[in-house]
Order: structure tokens, then C-alpha cells, then sequence
């Protein structure tokens, strides 16, 4: 005890020492993703208003300052491009349709299977719940890969039909809609039962039982108590699946084809097909643009779940 | 009980071991701890009882270094205790949740804050078995905290917290987590220890009954401020406020005026009956006061009182009323009974069963008659 | 709810999860090389994957990576939790904490191109970084960091906030409170971050394409490019492979956490029924 320290001495040391403590675990964290987040888009922002020297290798500065002269040079054609091109166009619709479908359909597949999940016996849930991590913790390319096996035209489910002869020829699943479609569902499906899941176990079951007491059926009671209750659930599974979706690259390359247009698969093909760093650079802020209002929805529903327990 | 607990402490010089100053806390605009001043001598148990949000808690942790204080001071055995962070003050505290370390074992758990003062293996050894003896848990030393019941947990958390043998110990609701049964045995319990090792102690309660028990002196809290320090029985039987009277025990209330205001008595009129106080009050002919008087001391009898049953001739005539039985609530060493009176008014009145009393048996239903000596009667103005 | 319908829900939903990754397995045993038509029992695919330098480099250097990523992310994941759940109000909270949940969402093309044309410019200004291990490592931190935050914070907010008080109230100085109060309590929560940032960075395709450099391709860069040709078998052996050691990783996981509760759970009811026969005695 070092009451013999005079109080004044003491407390300008803790004090110090306090905040060293605080701005130290604030300030690493923070200057990291700063560093490595932050900055790296702010980088992209400037990549993307830059014209390029005249043998377009070198990018020249957005500021100036030459002969008297300042100049601040904006590239803005880029952009005009983006907003005004057909083909652009379409392609962010169709990315927001496809992403929108899979969280449809990862809903509708997932909401059911965490909810029979969440209300089967408690001594099955972590088995349950282990046999939903598994696929989860594999590689998710390996899985996507496995779709490829499956749906080809040499693949295993018209090898299969056409063995038992069913069919002659075989079907052409690959590279439309459907298999990318499919093969998002698959991916994504776990984000949205997990979240959903984590909820719907917490939830008191005896507010089931006061509905059914006040005279709700089983079925009015699901839709009155069970889904409101669980909206932190889907909120939460809804932008793991939806946002990321809208970006999705490796999907639609292994298992899209020319019809299904993506914005991730558009960004990706601009840097390293076209190696034009500009406009890659421009879709990339396009993109978050894209994304801001579900963004802010995921962050409204983390900082008020950040006094409640769960993802 | 604790009458006699209160007067055998009357120990030690230290009238001002703990000495708290003005001591206020605010959170944004409202006074958690409202300007309040308190001496705690050595030796002695303190509680401080509160309805939730009176500011009991609050004030407990500033002593335990929780909180700062706004404004104010607080001194231990003469140190300034209100800079101190809570790792450098000679303070120890229980908490409600017992906060036991749940990856340490019993044994761990009570050599905790030793091994943070450095002190030798063998001394940390004989202190732990020393402690883990007055709390009667050796066997339990190895345990984990979840391997115990809710009772031995509760005294693993008191033998850590003396382990340190600290100047103050502080109780945050420390029977509040046990079931009534264990309640009633831990409270006697809790004191015996505490006395026998010495230490000052200071707790915090809502559960009237617990302070009345434990504690030699008690401080009603209300909205940050003390209504009423004093001795148990003070608390209990001169209430200086409504709220007070109200918190502690059962009391009933009567609304009067003052009729006759002489030095040695009093007479205070109200719908119910005419009550003769048998001292003077502060106060003046037409005041409007309220009266408190404890159901067991109301007495109940099928006809009326008489002169000879009186303390004083000059009561007869007063402190009495008429009414019938309304209820009745058996509580095995107790009965309590609700009358209603012929103003109306509902009065409860107790008695105990100490005998079967066969011939003053009283049934549901049943006029009687309810009176009660003068010098039992509580005048309050607030 | 009718059982019945849901026994079957769960059931379809397991096969359509399961089937995929089961014609992997089978198929990584196919003798032929048209990987989707059975030409018989072999291990051939992978005799041939060990003694594939592209494939075997790869992990090697995945896993070297993912170590690295794993354990960053832990560290600064808890740093960041903690200023998260402890300390309530600083200068740019709400951007800290946007910062912190929006690589948990934001889609890797971003991420991965912002990340290699900051590099880029680092390159041009200090000549150094160069693309390689070290870029893949910083970018896979960049998210691992929030996955990692996001489960501590949860165990975090769990936490009894007066064992830390206890802690300190008993002697301890606010970093000794972390270390022997507060790290062993979430101590698991801490090995579940480990794990899951180390999968996320063993996997990761896109970012790590943008940010790989020459020599430096990991496994999922190999996996990706044999897979956009067509159908690998070895790219079957290699998923078998991970299938069975996730596998066993989380079957072992599970046992594990739901052996830890019902030991707990007996000897919580064992202490209880010993309390109430004291008092009857």
C-alpha cells in the first residue's frame, strides 16, 4: 500500500498512467484499421478521379501547383461512365437482383431450419448445431467447386440421369442463373441460419406458452411472438448474406456465366483483364455507394445488439 | 436482541473511524448522494438502509473506490481515503454476486488479495487456513465456486474479504441472494464472525428486518439524503419521520390536530379516537401532525379497557377505540389482526402466541375493543 | 409446429448441404481423370497432389500465413473489443466502431483492391512494402481483426463486471486485473477467435489474389485457378483432405465444449443438494 506517496504525486502518475493504458488499447486497433482500411480507400478514391500521364502508366497528381499556376485536376469520366453506360447499369441492377434473391431464398431455406433447430430437444441442438458448422468451416471455394461437379454438363447429376436413362442429353445447368443462384444459396445459407439460430434459442418460450394461453394457435402465436421476436436475427442474417452477395467474385466466375452480370466479378475483370486501375478504382467506390444504406443498417443493428448478447 | 449487541459494542476511542464529510455524488444532474456527513466508530456494524435508488449503493462504492466522489471527503482512521484508487485502500468489500474468481479453486480465491500484498507462502498459508476455519469451509478448500451451494459461497467471499484484514469492510446486500431459511441462520452467523475478528463494517441493505438484526446503528436513506441514524430500536420506536415509520415494520398512521399542548402531555384529536401523548412536544395548539403507534403495541380485548389497566389514570378515556375484527393472518409465533375501527380506519395490531390464550380467543367478525399506553405513542409533524 | 415437418425440413436441409461436399469426397477416389464418371477405386490423386509443388508450397505457405493472421487478430481483435465494451465515450467512438464491423460485411473486391494500390503507393514512396507474404498477412488481419472483435466483445459483454471490481477491490492493478481475472475468463472465447480467423484466412480467395505477389500463391490461388479450367480431381483430394481435418477439428470442438457443460451442470446440482441436506441437518 503506498499510502506514503503524497496524494498530489500520486495522482498526477496515475493519471498518466491511466490514459497511457486507454490510448494505447483505443489507439492500436484503431491506427491499424486506419492504416490498413481507411486509408487504402482513401487511396482508391484519389486512383479513381486521376487522369493518367500521357503514355497512361503513370498516375499524375490530383493537385498541382506549376508556373503560378494551382490546379486541382478531377477526373470525373469514369464516373460518368459508370452512372451513364448500359451495360453498367444493368450489371449493378442484376448484381442487386441476384443478391437480393439469395437472401430471399437463404430466408426461406434458412429461417425454418434454424427455428426447428432452436425448438428440437436440448440435447440434440449442439449436434445440430455442429452439423451446420461444419460445411461453415470449409472452405468456401471447395464447396463452390463441388457445384461445378455436380451441375456440369459432364457432371455428376447428368451423369447420373442419363445412366438411369431419364434424359438423353444432358441438361445445361452451368454457367446460367440457376447454378450461380444455387451456388450462392449454398455458400451463404449458414450466415443466415446461424444468426437466426443464436436468437431464437435465447428466446423465453413461455411467452409462447401466455399467447396460447390467451388463446393465440400455434400458428398465430409463431407469426405474433416467435418472428418479431426474432428480428434481431434476421436483420442481422439478412446483411451478412445481402451485402457481401452484391460483391460476390469467385461465384459467378466458377459457376456465372456471361448472362449473369456482377459488379464484384465486373471490378475484378477491369483490374486484371483490363489492367485499368482507374476504373476498377471508380466501380470500387460505386460499390460502397451501393452498399452504404445496408451498411448503415448492419451497423445500427451491431451497436443495438452491442448491449445484448449475440453476433 | 440487538439492543444488547448495540450496547456491548460501545467500544475503542475511534468515535470517528470512518469518517464521511459532505460527501456528495451527481450523475449529470440528479444527486445520487446528497451532501451527506457520517462518523462510524471502530468496531462497529453500520448499515445503510434504502428503498432501490435511495443512493445506499452508490455511497458504498465510493467508499470501495468505485466511484468518485463529486464533492466531499471521506477519512479512514485519519487517511484520506477519497484519492485513493480501490487496489491501494485498507477496504474490503462483499458483493451481492459474491464475485467469486471461478477459475480459482476455495483455497486460491481467499490467498488472492495476499499474494497481491506480497507476502510470504507460509504467511498466506496460515492466514488462508486461519480464515477458511472461522467460516467453517477446510474441507472445501480444493472446490471450484461452482461446486458450492449458494450459503458456502457466500462465506468463501466473507473469508476472502477479511483474509486482508482490512480497516473497513463493506456488504453489498450480503444476504440478498439466499433463501429465507438460510437468511435467518447466516444473519447471526455473519455478525458472530464479523465481531469476533473486529472489523469495522459498513452494509448496505434494503431488507429492513436484515439491518434491524445486524446492525448496531442503522441510517434510513432516502433520495441521497439520511432521514434518521440511530440504534435499531431508536429507528424502531421513535421514528423522526413518516417515511421512516413506514419503512420499518408495520406502523399505523393517524392524522391529527393538536387539541391541548402542555410541557408534560399532550392531546392530539382525530376521527378515530382522542390520543393523550404523556410528553411534550414541539409544537402549538391546531398543528397538524400525524401519529405513529406499533401494532403489538395495541391491545385487544372483547370489553373496554379500564381505569386499572391503564399506565395512568389520565389516559383513561383516550388511546382506546372500538371496531370490529376484519382479518386475521396467523403467523405461528405471531398473530395480526386488522380491525376496522368505527371511523372506518383499518388498524393492524399484533400479538404473540406465547400462550394458547383460550379465553381471550378473538374470531373474525368480533367487536373489540383497541388500546394502548401513551408512552407508545409517536408524534410526527414530517 | 408439426415435428413431423420439421424432422423433415432438417433433414432435406442437411442433404442439401451435405451432398456437394460428400461427391467431392467420393470423387476424390475416382481412378479416372473425368472426374464426374466412375473409373474405379484409387488413391492415385493423391500421390499426385503430394508430390505437387504448387499445391504443397501453397500450404505451407497458407498456413503460414493463417498462423500469423490468427494470432494478430487475436491480439488486436481483444484490444479493440475492449475499447469497445470498457471504455464508453473517446474521440471518434462511432467511426472507431463502423471501422471495426464493416470488414465483417464489405465485399473482399473492395477490400482487396483499396489494400494492393495502398501497397502500391507505399511501394512507389518507400520502395517497400513488396507483394507478398506480408500484404496477404496485413489484409487478412484487416478483417480477422473485426471477426475477431466481435466474438471477444460478445464474451466481454457476458462477463460480471464485479470480478474485475473484486479483483481490484482485493489489490490488484488495473493490468493485473486483465491477466489474472479477465484474460482466463475468456480464455475460450479467445481460442474460438483464434480458430475461426485462422479457417477465414486459410480460405481467403479474393483478397489474397490481389495482394499475392510472384512466388507467393497460396492454396486457395492454386484451387482457384485449376478450378476456373474445369474439373480437377486433384482439387477433390485437396478438399477431401480439408473436409476430413475440419472435420475432425469440429466434431472434437463439439464433444469437447458439450463434455465441459454436463461436467459443470453435475457438479452444480451436486453442490445444491449438498447445501440443502446441511440444512436439514
Amino acid at each position: 500500500m503506498n499510502i506514503a506517496k503524497s496524494i498530489g504525486m500520486n495522482g498526477i502518475v496515475r493519471l498518466l498512467t491511466r490514459n497511457w493504458g486507454r490510448r494505447t488499447v483505443i489507439g492500436i486497433p484503431y491506427g491499424f484499421l486506419i492504416l490498413f482500411f481507411s486509408v487504402p480507400f482513401l487511396v482508391v478514391l484519389k486512383i479513381s478521379v486521376s487522369s493518367t500521364d500521357e503514355l497512361g502508366i503513370h498516375f499524375q497528381d490530383l493537385i498541382s501547383y506549376a508556373d503560378g499556376i494551382f490546379q486541382l485536376k478531377i477526373k470525373l469520366s469514369n464516373y460518368i461512365f459508370l452512372t451513364t453506360d448500359p451495360l453498367y447499369i444493368e450489371t449493378y441492377w442484376s448484381s442487386v437482383k441476384f443478391a437480393a434473391i439469395n437472401t430471399f431464398i437463404c430466408f426461406l431455406i434458412g429461417y425454418p431450419f434454424a427455428y426447428f433447430m432452436a425448438r428440437s430437444p436440448a440435447s440434440m441442438r449442439p449436434a445440430l448445431l455442429m452439423m451446420v458448422s461444419l460445411p461453415f468451416w470449409t472452405s468456401y471455394l471447395l464447396r463452390v467447386y463441388a457445384w461445378k461437379g455436380l451441375l456440369d454438363d459432364n457432371g455428376v447429376i447428368n451423369n447420373i440421369l442419363i445412366w438411369l436413362h431419364v434424359i438423353h442429353d444432358p441438361i445445361k445447368m452451368m454457367h446460367t442463373g440457376f447454378s450461380m443462384t444455387i451456388g450462392m444459396v449454398y455458400t451463404y445459407v449458414p450466415f443466415m441460419i446461424l444468426p437466426v439460430y443464436a436468437t431464437l434459442v435465447k428466446m423465453d418460450l413461455r411467452l409462447l406458452e401466455a399467447a396460447k394461453d390467451l388463446g393465440a394457435t400455434p400458428w398465430k402465436a409463431f407469426w405474433l411472438v416467435t418472428v418479431p421476436l426474432s428480428k434481431n436475427g434476421i436483420v442481422a442474417g439478412s446483411m451478412l448474406v445481402f451485402i457481401p452477395s452484391l460483391g460476390e467474385y469467385v461465384i459467378p466466375e466458377l459457376l456465372g456465366g456471361p448472362s449473369t452480370l456482377m459488379i464484384g466479378r465486373v471490378l475484378w475483370d477491369e483490374f486484371f483483364s483490363n489492367n485499368d486501375w482507374a476504373m476498377a478504382s471508380a466501380v470500387a467506390v460505386s460499390m460502397v455507394v451501393l452498399i452504404l444504406v445496408p451498411l448503415a443498417i448492419f451497423n445500427k443493428y451491431r451497436a443495438d445488439s452491442g448491449g445484448v448478447r449475440g453476433i | 436482541m440487538a439492543d444488547s449487541v448495540a450496547n456491548s459494542t460501545g467500544r475503542g476511542d475511534g468515535s470517528q473511524f470512518l469518517k464521511i464529510d459532505r460527501l456528495s455524488k451527481h450523475f449529470d444532474e440528479v444527486a445520487a448522494v446528497d451532501n451527506v456527513s457520517l462518523d462510524i466508530k471502530k468496531g462497529e456494524i453500520f448499515a445503510l438502509l434504502g428503498s432501490s435508488g435511495c443512493g445506499k449503493s452508490t455511497l458504498l462504492r465510493m467508499l470501495a473506490g468505485f466511484e468518485m466522489p463529486s464533492s466531499g471527503n471521506m477519512y479512514l482512521d485519519g487517511e484520506d481515503i477519497a484519492k485513493m484508487p480501490p487496489y491501494e485502500r485498507p477496504i474490503n468489500m462483499m458483493f451481492q454476486s459474491y464475485a467469486l474468481f471461478p477459475h480459482l479453486t476455495v483455497w486460491e480465491n481467499v490467498a488472492f488479495g495476499l499474494k497481491r500484498d506480497r507476502m510470504p507462502k507460509d504467511q498466506i498459508a496460515e492466514r488462508v487456513e486461519a480464515m477458511l476455519g472461522i467460516v467453517k469451509l477446510k474441507p472445501f478448500a480444493k472446490r471450484k465456486p461452482h461446486q458450492l451451494s449458494g450459503g458456502q459461497q457466500q462465506r468463501v467471499a466473507l473469508a476472502r474479504c477479511l483474509a486482508k484484514r482490512p480497516k473497513l469492510l463493506l456488504l453489498d446486500e450480503p444476504l440478498g441472494a439466499l433463501d429465507r431459511k438460510l437468511r435467518e441462520e447466516t444473519q447471526f452467523e455473519l455478525v458472530n464472525i464479523i465481531k469476533s475478528v473486529g472489523v469495522t463494517c459498513a452494509m448496505v441493505t434494503h431488507d429492513q428486518e436484515e439491518a434491524m438484526i445486524m446492525a448496531d446503528r442503522i441510517a434510513v436513506m432516502q433520495e441521497g439524503r439520511f432521514l434518521q441514524v440511530g440504534h435499531p430500536r431508536e429507528i424502531y420506536e421513535t421514528p423522526s419521520c413518516l417515511f421512516v415509520a413506514g419503512f420499518i415494520g408495520d406502523v399505523n398512521l393517524f392524522n391529527g390536530t393538536v387539541d391541548v399542548d402542555e410541557p408534560d402531555h399532550v392531546v392530539i384529536g382525530s376521527p378515530e379516537c382522542r390520543h393523550f401523548v404523556n410528553h411534550g412536544i414541539t409544537g402549538t395548539i391546531d398543528m397538524q401532525v400525524s401519529i405513529a403507534l406499533r401494532p403489538e403495541k395495541i391491545c385487544l380485548q372483547k370489553h373496554e379497557p379500564t381505569i386499572e389497566q391503564r399506565e395512568s389514570p389520565e389516559e383513561h378515556g383516550f388511546n382506546s377505540a372500538r371496531g370490529t375484527i376484519d382479518g386475521i393472518a396467523y403467523f405461528g409465533k405471531f398473530t395480526l389482526f386488522h380491525v376496522r375501527l368505527d371511523s372506518g380506519k383499518i388498524i393492524k395490531a399484533s400479538r404473540e402466541n406465547a400462550a394458547r390464550h383460550e379465553e381471550t380467543q378473538l374470531d373474525r367478525g368480533q367487536q373489540v375493543y383497541a388500546w394502548w399506553d401513551g408512552s407508545d405513542v409517536v408524534v410526527l409533524t414530517s | 409446429m408439426d415435428s413431423r415437418l420439421g424432422k423433415t425440413w432438417l433433414i432435406a436441409g442437411y442433404v442439401f448441404l451435405y451432398v456437394p461436399i460428400l461427391t467431392l469426397i467420393i470423387f476424390s477416389f475416382n481412378a479416372s481423370k473425368m472426374v464426374t464418371l466412375w473409373g474405379g477405386f484409387s488413391f492415385k490423386w493423391y500421390g499426385v497432389i503430394a508430390h505437387d509443388s504448387e499445391v504443397v508450397n501453397g500450404f505451407f505457405l497458407s498456413m503460414k500465413i493463417a498462423l500469423m493472421t490468427a494470432t494478430a487478430s487475436v491480439v488486436l481483435g481483444t484490444l479493440a473489443a475492449f475499447a469497445m465494451v470498457r471504455y464508453k465515450s473517446f474521440f471518434g467512438r462511432t467511426v472507431f466502431f463502423s471501422h471495426i464491423n464493416a470488414p465483417l460485411v464489405v465485399p473482399e473486391v473492395i477490400t482487396g483492391l483499396s489494400l494492393l494500390l495502398f501497397f502500391v503507393m507505399c511501394e512507389r514512396l518507400f520502395g517497400m512494402p513488396g507483394r507478398g507474404m506480408f500484404t496477404i498477412w496485413a489484409g487478412h488481419t484487416s478483417f480477422g481483426l473485426s471477426y475477431a472483435a466481435v466474438i471477444i466483445q460478445s464474451r466481454l459483454l457476458e462477463l460480471d463486471k464485479s470480478l474485475e471490481e473484486a479483483a481490484m477491490d482485493l489489490g490488484c492493478r488495473p493490468f493485473q486485473v486483465f491477466y489474472l481475472v479477465t484474460l482466463p475468463m475468456i480464455a475460450q472465447s479467445l481460442m474460438a477467435a483464434w480458430l475461426l480467423t485462422f479457417t477465414i484466412s486459410l480460405d481467403d480467395v479474393v483478397t489474397t489474389a490481389f495482394l499475392s505477389g510472384p512466388g507467393s500463391s497460396t492454396l486457395p490461388l492454386v484451387i482457384l485457378s485449376r478450378a476456373r479450367l474445369g474439373l480437377d480431381p486433384t482439387v477433390n483430394a485437396i478438399a477431401t483432405i480439408t473436409v476430413a481435418v475440419v472435420a475432425v477439428g469440429v466434431v472434437a470442438g463439439s464433444l469437447w465444449m458439450s463434455r465441459q457443460e454436463r461436467r459443470r451442470a453435475a457438479e452444480q446440482s451436486a453442490a445444491y443438494r449438498e447445501g440443502m441436506q446441511a440444512m436439514g441437518a
